[in-house]
C-alpha cells in the first residue's frame, strides 16, 4: 500500500523529534524527499523549511533527487577495494548503463557508492533497496542487472543460497554468511531466552550496579567506559523519565560484530537493555540500528513482539510487578558521526548527527533531556551474561584490567576473516595465526580511528593496558600500498564523515589528505613530512572522538611506517609546489584559444 | 546556587563563580582568551576550538567547560598560541576572504586575530574555493566566500514564535549556511542588522548600508581584539565596548 505523506507524517503525530522515522519512510515510499515533503513537514512539525532541509541533507541516504527503482550502494571502503570492488562497480556500469553516482537514463538503476556498510569479511558487497547483496562477482552482478530489467522484486533478485545461522531463517532470508569462526565463553555461548529477566527478579538494582563495578565490564563501543560506573551515575540522576539505548550504529570501517550479534543473539542483548533499565530505572529502550542493517527489521520487531507476548518485555516482566520495559527501533540513514553517543541522541532527536558540546553528559541530559545510558551491544551482551554466571566467573576470563571477552572482526588479507570472541590479552601475532594471515605487512586495529601496527609490534596484547580496541582488525599483507590503498582512503573516509562542526575537523583533513597526494604525486620534499606531522597535531583539540583521530591513519604510519613516506620524497629539492601552472591556466587557454607558454616546460 | 571558586590561569591565581564558563571566568579576571564562535548572550557551541586551553593537561574549549574550583588552566602558551594560529589559517585558506574590499574589515573577528596572531600569510596552500553569493534575500546578501560555518547566526537568530531562521545545509566540507525562504520575507531591518552584526565576519551583510563606517575608525581599527579585555585588568575603569 502507498500511503500518502499526510499519513505517514500523522503516524508519528507530527513529532519533530521523530523526524528521521518521517523523512525515512517518505524516502522509502516515494524513492526521495522532494520539495513538497519538506514544505509539508515543516507545515505539520511546526518547525521551519530548513530545519527539515538540514537534517535531510545531513545523512547518506536521504535525497531530494530520485535516486532509481532499485539504487544500488556499493561499499568503497578499503577492504572492498582490496577484494575486487572496482571491478564490480566497472560491471555495475557497464550493465546499468550509467555511471557511479547517476541513474540510467530511464530511471530504473541509480548506483552510488557507500562508506564500509559491516560485510567486510564477504566483500564486495551491496545494498541495493535495502537488501544486502554479498560477495558481489561480475556474474552476479549482470544476473541482477538482469532480474531489475525484468521487473523483479529486491528480495528474488539475489543469486547465491541464504547463509549460514539465523540468516536463513524465515524472516531473515538473506545471503549473508555469519563466518563466526571461533566462540567464546561470554557471547556465543550457551543462552535459554527469558533466562536473563527471570535472574533479574530476585535481585535489586543496587545489587546489579554493584555486580557490574566488580565484573569490571567495560564499554565494548571503544571508548571503554566502565558499564557500572555508568549506570550510576544515571541511576543517581534525577529525572521523570530514563532512557537505555543500545548503540547498533556500528560504523568503524572493518567492525561487523554487532551485526552477528544481533543476528544470533538478539533476545540476549534485548534482555541486557531490560537489565539496564531494571538498574537505573528505566521503561524505554531504544535500539538505534544503521540504516545498512535495515534488512534486520522484520526480524528484529517480530523477536521483540514475541518477547512481549511471552512477558519477556512489556508490563510486569516475568511477574515481577513495576518491572516495565520496552523497546523500540530507530534508524540511521547513513552517517558514521552518529556512532559517538552524544550524535547518536542528537539523531534519534530528528536532528543532524552533530555531537554536543559536554558537560553535560548523557547519563545527565541525553534523549529529549533526560538522563540516558548508552551502551554497544557487546557490551549489553556481556552484561546480561555477568547476571546469568557471576562476576567472579567474568573476571577469571581475560587479563587484570581488561576482564572478560572481546569480539573481534577480522577481515583483509587473511584465509579466515571473520567473527572471533577471544579473550583479553591475546598478542596480535597470535590473532594472524589463528585467521591464517601471512606475510602480514600492517594490521589496523581498533579501524582507521585506531593505529597501523607493523610486525615489531606483533607481540603486542589486545587489552586496555596495551592495544585497546572497539573490534575491528584489519590485515594488510606485504603486496598492499599501505599509504595508497588504505591511508589515503581512510582520510577521505573522515572527510566524507566528518559533521563538520569544529573547523579543523572539517577542513585540516582535507589540507592533510592534499599533503599526502602531493607525496604521492613524487612532489614531497622532507618538509612536507615535519608538515605533516606537525599540521595534524591540532586535530586533538576537535570536539569529538572523530575530529580527534581523524588524522590518526596518517599520525600511525608516519611513526611506525616512516620508510613508506621517506621513499617518496626528493633528495634533491627543498621545496617543490603543489601549484600545477598548466592545469591552472588550462581553463583560460581554452576560453581564448591560446597554447601555453610555460617557462621550464 | 553560585558558589565563589577559585582556579588558575598559566599560574595566576583567578576567582569566579560556578555556573561560569571558563572563558567568562577567566575574561572576568582580565584574561582573553581568544575566540570566534563564542558570543556574549548566546548559548556556546564549541564550534571554531579558537579558545582551546589545557585544563589539567587535556585540551578543551573554553567557551563550553564551565569551570571549576581548583582548576588549572594553561591559555598563553607556546604551543597553544600556534595552536590557534593555526586553526585561524586554516578558516583563511578554507574561504576566500579579500579584507581590502569587505564590508566587514576592521569590525571582522577573523581579520583581528589573525592580526593579534600576527599572521601574515597562512602557512596552508590556499585553495580558492568557487563559493556563492546569494542575494535573493531582500534585506541580506550571504557571502559564502566568507563564511566561516561559526553557528553564531543560526544561534542567536530566530523568527518572533522561535523558528530558525538560518541552519546548516550537509556536512564535512560541504557544509554551508542556508535561510529559510519562506520565513525570509518576514526578516525585519532590525532582524537583518542584528544578523549582520552577530556574524563575526562579513558573510552576511544588510543590504544598501555599504561602508556606513569608514575604514580607518571600525572596532579593531582603535582597540586590537582583546585589548579591552586585557586594558580592564591594568585600569579598572576601562570599560569592555559591546559587540
Ligand atoms: C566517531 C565515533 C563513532 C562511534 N561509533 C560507535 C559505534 O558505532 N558503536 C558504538 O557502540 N560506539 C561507538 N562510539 C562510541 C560511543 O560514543 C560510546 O562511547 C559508546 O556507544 C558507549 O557504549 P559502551 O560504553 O558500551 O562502549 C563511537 C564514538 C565516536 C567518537
Ligand atoms: S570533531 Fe568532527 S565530527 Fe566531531 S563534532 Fe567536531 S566536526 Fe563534528
Ligand atoms: S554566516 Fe556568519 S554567523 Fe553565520 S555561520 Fe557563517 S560566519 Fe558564522
Amino acid at each position: 500500500m502507498k500511503l500518502s505523506l499526510e499519513t505517514i507524517i500523522d503516524q508519528y503525530r507530527a513529532d519533530p523529534t521523530r523526524l528521521m522515522d518521517i523523512l525515512l519512510d517518505i524516502q522509502s515510499a516515494k524513492g526521495r524527499i522532494g520539495r513538497t515533503a519538506i514544505d509539508l513537514i515543516a507545515k505539520k512539525c511546526k518547525i521551519s523549511v530548513v530545519d527539515v532541509e538540514q537534517t535531510v541533507s545531513f545523512y547518506h541516504f536521504f535525497s531530494t533527487e530520485p535516486r532509481g527503482r532499485y539504487t544500488v550502494y556499493l561499499n568503497n571502503s578499503v577492504v572492498a577495494k582490496m577484494m575486487g570492488s572496482e571491478k564490480i562497480a566497472r560491471a555495475f556500469e557497464k550493465e546499468a548503463g550509467c555511471t557511479f553516482g547517476s541513474v540510467s537514463s530511464d530511471g530504473l538503476i541509480g548506483l552510488f557508492e557507500t562508506s564500509c556498510i559491516g560485510m567486510n569479511d564477504q566483500e564486495p558487497s551491496a545494498i541495493i533497496n535495502n537488501v544486502v547483496f554479498p560477495n558481489l562477482t561480475v556474474h552476479s552482478v549482470k544476473k541482477i542487472i538482469e532480474g531489475m530489467r525484468k521487473g523483479k522484486k529486491v528480495s528474488e533478485l539475489q543469486t547465491v543460497k541464504p547463509g549460514d545461522g539465523n540468516n536463513g531463517s524465515k524472516l531473515l532470508t538473506t545471503a549473508i554468511s555469519n563466518n563466526i569462526r571461533k566462540k567464546g565463553p561470554v557471547i556465543f555461548s550457551e543462552y535459554k531466552q527469558g533466562e536473563v529477566v527471570k535472574a533479574l527478579t530476585t535481585l535489586t538494582p543496587q545489587v546489579i550496579i554493584y555486580t557490574m563495578k566488580k565484573s569490571g565490564l567495560r564499554g565494548r563501543g571503544g571508548a571503554g567506559f566502565p558499564v557500572g560506573l555508568k549506570w550510576e551515575l544515571c541511576r543517581k540522576s534525577a529525572g521523570d523519565k530514563k532512557y537505555i539505548f543500545c548503540n547498533a550504529d556500528e560504523g568503524e570501517p572493518g567492525t561487523f560484530k554487532d551485526r552477528v550479534i544481533l543476528t544470533e543473539r538478539p533476545q540476549l542483548l534485548f534482555e541486557g537493555m531490560a537489565a539496564a533499565g531494571f538498574a537505573v530505572g528505566s521503561d524505554q529502550g531504544i535500539l538505534y540500528l544503521r540504516f545498512e542493517y535495515y534488512y534486520l527489521k522484520e526480524y528484529l520487531e517480530a523477536i521483540l513482539d514475541d518477547m512481549r507476548k511471552k512477558k519477556l518485555l512489556g508490563k510486569n516482566i516475568a511477574g515481577r510487578s513495576g518491572f516495565n520495559f520496552t523497546i523500540r527501533i530507530q534508524f540511521g540513514a547513513g552517517a558514521y558521526i552518529c556512532g559517538e553517543e552524544s550524535a547518536l541522541i542528537e539523531s534519534a532527536e530528528g536532528k543532524r548527527g552533530e555531537p554536543r558540546d559536554r558537560p553535560p553528559f548523557p547519563v545527565n541530559k541525553g534523549y529529549l533531556g533526560r538522563p540516558t545510558v548508552i551502551n554497544n551491544v557487546e557490551t549489553l551482551c556481556a552484561a546480561a551474561k555477568i547476571l546469568l554466571f557471576g562476576e567472579d566467573w567474568y573476571r577469571s576470563l581475560g587479563t587484570p584490567q581488561s576482564t572478560g571477552t572481546k569480539v573481534l572482526s577480522i577481515s583483509g588479507d587473511c584465509l579466515y576473516p571473520g567473527i572471533y570472541e577471544i579473550a583479553w590479552g591475546s598478542t596480535i601475532g597470535e590473532i594472524l595465526e589463528m585467521a591464517g594471515a601471512e606475510k602480514v605487512q600492517a594490521v589496523l586495529v581498533g579501524g582507521p580511528s585506531g593505529s597501523f601496527v607493523g610486525p615489531a609490534q606483533f607481540n603486542r596484547k589486545l587489552c586496555y593496558e596495551d592495544l585497546a580496541t572497539g573490534g575491528s582488525f584489519i590485515i594488510f599483507n606485504e603486496s598492499r600500498d599501505l599509504l595508497k590503498d588504505a591511508v589515503l582512503n581512510f582520510t577521505e573516509f573522515f572527510i566524507e564523515e566528518s559533521c563538520g562542526s569544529c573547523a579543523p575537523c572539517r577542513f585540516m583533513t582535507v589540507i592533510l589528505k592534499n599533503k599526502l597526494e602531493k607525496l604521492l604525486h613524487g612532489k614531497g620534499v622532507a618538509q612536507d613530512l615535519v608538515d605533516l606531522e606537525k599540521w595534524s597535531s591540532i586535530m586533538q583539540a576537535n570536539r569529538c572522538g572523530l575530529g580527534q583521530t581523524a588524522a590518526n591513519p596518517i599520525r600511525t604510519t608516519l611513526s611506525n611506517f616512516n620508510h613508506l613516506y621517506t621513499v617518496l620524497i626528493r633528495t634533491n629539492d627543498d621545496f617543490v609546489s603543489e601549484f600545477d601552472l598548466k592545469s591552472a591556466v588550462a581553463d583560460s587557454c581554452a576560453v581564448a584559444g591560446r597554447k601555453p607558454m610555460l617557462h621550464g616546460a | 546556587m553560585n558558589t565563589a571558586i577559585t582556579f588558575t590561569i598559566d599560574g595566576t591565581t583567578c576567582t569566579a563563580e560556578t555556573g561560569m564558563y571558563v572563558i567568562g571566568a577567566a575574561q572576568k579576571n582580565g584574561i582573553y582568551i581568544p575566540s570566534l564562535c563564542n558570543m556574549d548572550g548566546v548559548a556556546p557551541r564549541g564550534s571554531c576550538r579558537v579558545c582551546t586551553v589545557r585544563i589539567n593537561g587535556k585540551l578543551m574549549a573554553a567557551c563550553t567547560t564551565p569551570v571549576s574550583e581548583g582548576m588549572k588552566i594553561e591559555n598563553d602558551t607556546e604551543e597553544l598560541r600556534d595552536l590557534r594560529s593555526q586553526i585561524i589559517e586554516t578558516l583563511f585558506v578554507e574561504g576566500n576572504h579579500f579584507c581590502p574590499s569587505c564590508e566587514k574589515s576592521g569590525n571582522c573577528e577573523l581579520q583581528a586575530l589573525a592580526y593579534r596572531f600576527k599572521i601574515m600569510v597562512p602557512r596552508y596552500p590556499y585553495r580558492f574555493p568557487v563559493r556563492e553569493i546569494d542575494a535573493s534575500n531582500p534585506k541580506l546578501i550571504k557571502d559564502h566566500n566568507r563564511c566561516i560555518l561559526c553557528k553564531r547566526c543560526v544561534r542567536a537568530i530566530k523568527t518572533k514564535d522561535g523558528k530558525n531562521l538560518f541552519a546548516f545545509k550537509n556536512r564535512g566540507h560541504k557544509l554551508a549556511i542556508i535561510i529559510d525562504p519562506s520565513l525570509a520575507s518576514s526578516i525585519t531591518d532590525e532582524l537583518a542588522e542584528r544578523a549582520s552584526k552577530v556574524c563575526p565576519v562579513g558573510a552576511l551583510i544588510k543590504k544598501e548600508t555599504g561602508f556606513a563606517q569608514p575604514i580607518g575608525s571600525r572596532t579593531y581599527d582603535r582597540s586590537p581584539i582583546g585589548s579591552t579585555v586585557e586594558l580592564a585588568a591594568t585600569s579598572p575603569n576601562a570599560k569592555e565596548t559591546a559587540l
